[in-house]
């Protein structure tokens, strides 16, 4: 441990450039995130993630997000424990009709201004499993979705491409006071 | 003392059956043969139903001989195989909660998968409509001085998949957990029904995420015994590498996950980087992080080309330059080994009990690989090595996760050397008659099962184990007498899965 320690004052990170803001995100985005949001939230962003269901594909690739290559928390975007630390919710899955009822409760738990990311082509309208008698089918069945990250699963510069966007949308919006 | 073989003599063999055999039998066979997984001279390998019909797959671990009995439900009833054997009770739950077949004599008959939300009751069976009210679920109950519960789930604190946990405690130290699993049920044998080979196969192919792979394998090898398809050798080859690149990642993951478990966040940090090479030479090799749709019955859909190998390569090397220093951090930190060693420990008996699979059975004593003692193509024309330990606890299955990586790194340099030239897949026949297959394979986290019927090219049943059924009721087990701070390092050794649990 002691050398890799020393070794790591040396090196340089891995971590890369971030992405540019995907437009159709922020198309997506434009009505979703209000004038508030800068003074509220400053440049950071709390995330809960919500498996309603998933694959776990999609959890695969948020844990990736945190690796020193992508560093999430470079941009002031970090996962909480609670919805109740929350300004975004990120929910994945069909969301089965067994998890329903947890994600409404974990939505009303996040207090407001708040927005929800559906990741997955799963989370948009229930993916390949739509149809099925355990499966709501999208989130915004469930609970009102601000953006969407398709991808089955969306790599992790797909999702970091969507969240800059939350963050340019909510920059954007604000007025210098 | 009869074998295997006997005991299919004793039914009527079903025709069109393959690679081994199925028999339909009468309740005394099938009682016989619960009662020999009880004394433990055979293991269970899988339970599941059809509308009228219970199936139970049986392994001989000596001569790794597999076996599948099938009894008809008159009245849709039948004898429990639970009340001589405890590893088949969740099965028979779930058998009950999609076709309704009532398992006697079982000493659980609580809902496991349905949840009273679908709607419906029986959805694979004869459908009939939900109860009018949700009755609520008792969890096993614990009594004594000073007990109390802690209820955890189904969302957790972290960014993992949906489950409760019930603890009952003694101060810190958990005398009983019991999960309640089912909240990732997807209703995916119920999508199988009548669907095609390619869309059965992308549905398989996302029963867990993290076994992607595996589950695509065992599907299409399931399928191609049904309809005796011989797949290319290139396919063949190919398809080992996926599965190896997909343990390389999982592992790599899951080592970094369990230090970061026990507040050892340089670990995971270095381990995740690692994870991360992989998963990118496999975008490159195959164009897709964690190589979904590529397996197909019949072959594969991608060849892999000289950039993709040596992207391969290039991850390899780079694992081989840093690795080392890693295990040699592991192992000589004290304040981690503290939290690993003795913690969480799985007694080799109840791992045997439960013919546990991969690195939770190997670390308890339990010597079972499908690519050894099933040695599907191309393993057995590979050198590896079985890594087994028996003390049976967190650091042990840490070990045996470390010595794997070690194998594969070994395993894909032999297949990267000898990847034989020729097409990547086979057109599979079609038959109007029906037909079925069955497909054993090594995922990461152990074996994956796969049992179906085809006809007229469409899927008219399938049944996909994951090896989590049988290694949820010894997560239980383990965690008693640990205090409640290490069950996220205990559960996380462990690392099993939910949606393929839930399916």
């Amino acid at each position: 441990m002691r050398k890799l320690l020393f070794e790591s004052l040396f090196r340089r990170p891995v971590t890369e450039r971030a992405p540019s803001p995907d437009d159709a995100a922020v198309t997506e985005l434009a009505t979703a995130v209000a004038q508030a949001a800068r003074r509220r939230l400053g440049r950071s962003l709390s995330i809960r993630e919500v498996d309603a269901g998933s694959c776990n594909g999609c959890e695969l690739e948020i844990h990736a997000l945190s690796n020193a290559y992508y560093d999430v928390e470079r941009f002031g975007i970090r996962f909480v424990a609670s919805p109740r630390y929350a300004d975004v919710l990120m929910v994945t899955g069909p969301v089965t009709k067994n998890m329903r009822e947890a994600l409404e409760l974990t939505y009303d738990a996040v207090p407001n201004p708040k927005w929800v990311i559906a990741v997955g082509d799963c989370a948009r309208d229930g993916g390949c499993f739509a149809g099925s008698y355990a499966v709501v089918g999208g989130v915004s069945e469930v609970v009102p979705v601000d953006l969407h990250i398709p991808g089955c699963p969306p790599t992790p510069t797909a999702m970091l491409k969507g969240l800059l966007a939350l963050l340019e949308r909510a920059d954007a919006g604000a007025t210098p006071t | 003392m009869p074998s295997l073989i006997d005991l299919m003599l004793e039914g009527q063999l079903v025709q069109r059956h393959s690679p081994w055999p199925r028999a339909v039998v009468d309740a005394s066979v099938w009682n016989f043969a619960a009662s020999e997984l009880a004394r433990g001279r055979w293991s269970l390998l899988g339970l599941w139903g059809e509308p009228s019909t219970v199936h139970m797959a049986i392994m001989d671990e000596q001569t790794s001989e597999i076996a599948v009995v099938s009894l008809d439900c008159f009245d849709r009833a039948y004898p429990s195989v639970s009340q001589h054997h405890p590893p088949a009770l969740r099965l028979e739950r779930a058998v009950h909660d999609l076709f309704g077949l009532v398992a006697e004599g079982s000493s659980d008959t609580r809902s496991w998968l349905d949840h009273n939300r679908w709607g419906v009751r029986f959805p694979l069976g004869d459908r009939i409509d939900a109860l009018p009210q949700a009755s609520p679920y008792f969890f096993l109950p614990a009594e004594g001085d000073g007990l109390h519960q802690i209820a955890v789930g189904p969302v957790h604190a972290g960014t993992i998949e949906p489950g409760h946990f019930r603890f009952t405690t003694s101060g810190e130290t958990v005398v009983r957990l019991e999960p309640r699993l089912g909240y990732a049920h997807k209703g995916i044998e119920r999508l199988m029904m009548d669907a095609s080979l390619v869309r059965a196969a992308q549905l398989a192919g996302r029963v867990s995420g993290d076994s992607t792979v595996a589950y695509a394998l065992a599907f299409s090898r399931a399928v191609e015994a049904a309809l005796e398809v011989m797949v290319p050798d290139r396919a063949v080859w190919l398809r080992a590498l996926l599965a190896e690149l997909e343990r390389l990642a999982h592992h790599l993951g899951d080592i970094g996950g369990i230090c970061n478990d026990a507040s050892f966040a340089l670990m995971h940090a270095h381990c995740s980087v690692l994870r991360e090479d992989v998963l990118r030479a496999s975008n490159a090799a195959f164009g897709h992080r964690l190589m979904r749709d590529i397996i197909l019955p019949g072959g594969v859909t991608r060849d892999l080309d000289k950039d993709g190998t040596e992207a391969i390569q290039a991850a390899l090397d780079n694992i081989r330059l840093r690795f080392p220093a890693l295990i040699e951090l592991y192992d000589n930190t004290a304040s981690l080994q503290d939290r690993t060693v003795d913690a969480g420990v799985l007694k080799p008996a109840l791992a045997a009990q439960y013919a546990a699979g991969g690195y939770t059975g190997r670390a308890s004593g339990r010597s079972f690989d499908a690519r050894r003692a099933l040695a599907y193509p191309p393993y057995e024309s590979l050198r590896f090595d079985v890594p087994i330990l028996a003390e049976g606890d967190v650091n042990a299955r840490v070990w045996i996760r470390i010595r794997e990586v070690e194998q594969t790194l070994y395993l894909i340099d032999q297949i990267l050397t000898r990847l034989p030239e020729g097409p990547l897949s086979i057109q599979a026949g079609v038959y109007c008659e029906p037909r079925e297959g069955m497909a054993i394979v090594e995922g990461f986290r152990g074996d994956v099962m796969v049992w179906l019927r085809v006809r007229d090219g469409k899927i008219e049943r399938c049944h996909l184990r994951d090896p989590s059924w049988f290694q949820w009721p010894l997560v239980e087990a383990a965690i008693e007498g640990n205090i409640v701070a290490d069950f996220p390092l205990c559960n996380r050794s462990f690392n099993c899965a939910y949606s393929g649990h839930d399916l």
